[in-house]
Parts: C-alpha cells; structure tokens; sequence
C-alpha cells in the first residue's frame, strides 16, 4: 500500500532522512517512534507529498509521489492525515470542517457531505457537537473530530504524527480508543506516537528512528519482547519512555 | 487673548461673483474626498491582498514580484507618485495612451488620484495579509493540503478567511488613513475637501479661515469615526465562537 524506497532529504546542508525504507501493506498498522528531532514528521509528511525530497520514491497505492506528473492533489484527498495540533479550521463550524474537502475536492453535493460527515461524527461520539466551532471543543474532542474529517474522505490510508502529545493526559484514552477501533477494522495505518500501550495492542510493526535513519523496523512482538536483541539507541530510547 | 472675530456665519455665505454658497463647496469637497477614497479603498483591498498572498507563495519569481511592488510603492511619497501619473506617466507611454491620458480620459484628476492612491494604499495593505497569513499556525496550509485541496483552495477556504479576521485592525487604520491621505490629491487639482478650504480661506474669504478649518478638521473626524464604526461591526460579525485571537 505504502512503499518507501531510499528516501534522503536535505534542509540545505541538513540531512534530516537518510535512505529510509519500509513498506506498510494494506490493513498493516505501523508504528512510528524515536526521540525527538529525528525525522518522524519529516519521513511521514514525505508520504503524502506535504514535503519534498531530493532522492529515492515513495509508491502509494501504485502512485508514485515523486513524478512530476502525478497529481498531487489526488493522491493527497486518497490519504487521511491527523496533526498533532489537531489543525481543525477555526472559522467553519464541525460540520463545514467535515464536509468542506468532500464538497471541494470530491464534488459530493452537501447533502452527502454532511451525511458522510456526520456519520463519523457519531462514531467518535461527538454528533451532538455538530453545529458548535472547534474553538469550543476540547482538545480530545477536536482530534477526535480531526480524525473524523479524514476518515469522511474515504481514506485507502491514515497518517498520524503525535496525534495524542499535545492533549492533556485525561483526554489521551478517548483519542486511542478510537485508533485502535480503527486498527481493528483493518485501516492502513501510519502512527508516529509515544504510546507504547497502543504499539502493544494494535501494532503490526514498530519502526525506530534515529538521526534521520530508520534503525530499527521489525515485528511488534520482537521490538517489545526481545529487547536484548535491539540497537542500543533502540534499547536507550525504550528504557526513557517506558519507565512512566 | 486674540482679538479673532468669530463669525460661523460665513459657511452660509454666498461665494462672490458666483451662485454657489461656501457650504455647497465644502460638502461638494466632501463628496469627492468619498469618492475618492473609497474608490481607491476597493483597488487597495484587491489587489493589496493579491500581492499580499503573492508574497507567502513557495514561488521565488511570484514572491519577489509581490516584494518589489511593496517596496517600489511603499517607499516613494503618495505625493510624488501622485505626480508621477499625473504629469510623468502620460509623456513615458506610447503616444497614443499618452494622448488619450491627457486629452479624453473621463475625470482625469479624479481617476489619478484614486489609481494613484488606491496602489499606493494596496502596497501597505499587502503588507498586512502576508502577516495576517503568515500569523496562522503553519500546520493549517498543512491540513487544506493534505484533505487534496489545492494550494489555491486552500488559501481561498483556509487561510486567508482567517488571515482576513486577524488584520481587521490594521486594515482599519489603512482604511482610516486612506481618506486622510486623499487630500494630497489637491496638488493634482481634485477639487476634494482640503481643496475647497485652502480654496476658500486663500482667495475667498482669508478672514475667517479658522471657522472653515475647524468645520473641515470636524468632517474629517467625523468620517474617521464613522469608518472606525463601521469596521467594529464588521469585525463583531466575523468574530468566531470560541477563538481566542492571537493564541491557538
Ligand atoms: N523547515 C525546516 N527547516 C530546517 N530544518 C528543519 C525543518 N523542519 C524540521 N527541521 C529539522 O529536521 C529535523 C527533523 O525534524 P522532525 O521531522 O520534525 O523530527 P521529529 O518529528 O522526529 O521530532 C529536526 O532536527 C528539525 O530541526
Ligand atoms: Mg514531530
């Protein structure tokens, strides 16, 4: 579904990827982690085009990211992704920032839109916020109304970069308890995340990143089980986060 | 204490030699101080948010255009520029515009002042949609973007929307500023308000020049506030629920 091929990138003479590959395979969930600054966001944003790369390719769904020819646009609105900062848009009610790229992009009448709309707005358990503005919702309540919006473009894959570490501690569970119920209806999945509890449940496979390189990308049950086996910064990296 | 005489009565007084009264004047003086500066409002606004979104375009050719408009009209003085396209510009074109510009062209003082003023005015408003743009969290273009909008739709349904919200304020200085500067359009001839009071306290009635500049400053003032009120609405109206200006 998800092919990476030797991607390098450069912010002028900063080299943020180095020569990543991996692949993720349709209803896979893999999950993303390493310290900060190592190119998490790069690497994901590479996938859908939202940053530029200097070498290697990235296939999605048969398509190639880095021709020229391929339409970006397209490919974008074939992709779901949720941000950190959730990025609901401020000026339009729930159901507008539901139906807004369905109308525009995919030409659904805004009957249908709102139908689509609304219908992930129920599963997230936020129906009745429909009419309100993202400013007067929590920040669980907008991720989870953010995924809702990617998830109303009939999305073959989703991408989250640290979807949960802007929110406060209370409102994390309501945001994973959605993305494993995701995960468990077969959603390709890309998750750049701390969670280690969701890498547990749900995960297919763990990726480790570090400076700019994938260090380590293997099963669920051998990046957790078998730690001895793992690169030291690996093993550095999981002793940090794991003694919380 | 001056030993002024006041006499308010002069506003009501017939204008020597003419069938006009000295109030007629002002409030003709008045009309085309709105006129033209509303017209040159709605060029400024177009096209000022037009280079303004240039400017913040990932296109290094776009982008410079938008910079060296800003720079060419923000730095030469309204009044200079003012007489560049009024005496300059029509003898740099071919002769044929040159000669319409000079001979045909509907209202000319009128219609240089409200270009003039009007690109003038649009470079500083450029200035405050590329802030009012480049003040939004970086991740919304991000999220237009990756919903398969184009950068164009973006823009149109994400960013500037907002951008647009946030610069009220110094858009209504701008606005506030361009009736202001309309009077500069005297040295070209526009008959506007400062024209008529210089017109009249210099060769009419050159005793009583206080009592025309009082009422005159006072119109000014007036069209200040009114505009200042008018924006309040706007911004009142376009204010969306539960955003905390400035902070995310
Ligand atoms: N626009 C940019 N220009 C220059 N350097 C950048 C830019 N964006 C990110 N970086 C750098 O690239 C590196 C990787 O960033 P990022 O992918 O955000 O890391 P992560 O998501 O793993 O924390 C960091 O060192 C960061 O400072
Ligand atoms: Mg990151």
């Amino acid at each position: 579904m998800i092919e990476i091929n030797k991607i390098s990138k450069w912010y002028g003479d900063f080299q943020v990827l180095t020569d990543c590959s991996t692949r993720i395979n349709k209803g896979e969930v893999v999950v993303v982690c390493g310290p900060s600054g190592s190119g998490k966001s790069t690497l994901i944003k590479c996938v859908n085009a939202l940053e530029p790369f200097q070498q290697g390719d990235i296939i999605v769904d048969g398509i190639s990211v880095a021709d020229p020819k391929t339409n970006l646009p397209k490919l974008r609105s074939r992709v779901g992704m949720v941000f950190q900062h959730f990025e609901l848009f401020p000026h339009l009610s729930i159901t507008e920032n539901l139906t807004l790229a369905q109308m525009k992009v995919m030409g659904r009448s805004k009957e249908e839109a709102s139908q689509k709309g609304l219908a992930y707005l129920d599963r997230v358990g936020l129906k009745a916020h429909a009419h309100k503005f993202p400013g007067q919702l929590s920040g669980g309540q907008q991720q989870r109304v953010a995924i809702a919006r990617a998830l109303s473009m009939d999305p073959i894959a989703m991408l989250f970069d640290e979807p949960t570490s802007a929110l406060d501690p209370e409102m994390v569970n309501e945001v994973l308890d959605v993305m494993v119920e995701l995960a468990q209806e077969g959603m390709t999945m890309m998750c750049v995340t701390h969670e280690m509890g969701f890498a547990r449940r749900v995960a297919n496979r763990v990726i480790f990143m570090d400076k700019g390189q994938i260090v380590e990308d293997c099963a669920k049950e051998a990046f957790f089980g078998n730690v001895e086996a793992r690169s030291e910064r690996a093993q550095q990296f999981l002793s940090k986060i794991l003694q919380h | 204490m001056s030993t002024y005489q006041w006499d308010w009565g002069i506003i009501l007084q017939q204008v020597p030699e003419s069938e006009e009264f000295y109030y007629q004047w002002l409030i003709s003086g008045l009309g085309w101080t709105i006129a033209t500066a509303l017209s040159a409002w709605v060029i400024a606004l177009l096209l000022g948010s037009l280079i303004g979104v240039l400017r913040t375009l990932p296109s290094r050719p776009l982008s410079f255009i938008g910079t060296a408009y800003v720079e060419l009209f923000r730095n030469i003085p309204l009044i200079v520029q003012l007489f560049i396209w009024f005496f300059v510009v029509p003898e740099l074109v071919p002769t044929v515009v040159g000669d319409w510009m000079k001979r045909d062209m509907p209202l000319p003082e009128f219609t240089t002042a409200v270009f003039g003023l009007g690109l003038f005015t649009a470079a500083r408003v450029a200035e405050q949609v590329r802030t009012g743009i480049l003040t939004l969290p970086r991740g919304q273009k991000n999220a237009g973007l990756a919903l398969g909008l184009t950068l164009g739709q973006t823009y149109r349904h994400v960013l500037l929307p907002m951008a647009f919200r946030i610069v009220i304020p110094p858009l209504t200085s701008e606005f506030m500023n361009i009736f202001k500067n309309s009077a500069v359009a005297l040295v070209i001839g526009l008959t506007e308000l400062t024209f008529q009071m210089k017109q009249i306290t210099g060769d009419y009635a050159p005793s009583n020049p206080i009592e025309v500049m009082t009422l005159v400053s006072l119109l000014y003032l007036s069209v200040a506030l009114s505009v200042n009120r008018i924006m309040a609405f706007i911004e009142k109206k376009s204010r969306v629920p539960g955003y905390i200006s400035g902070g995310k």
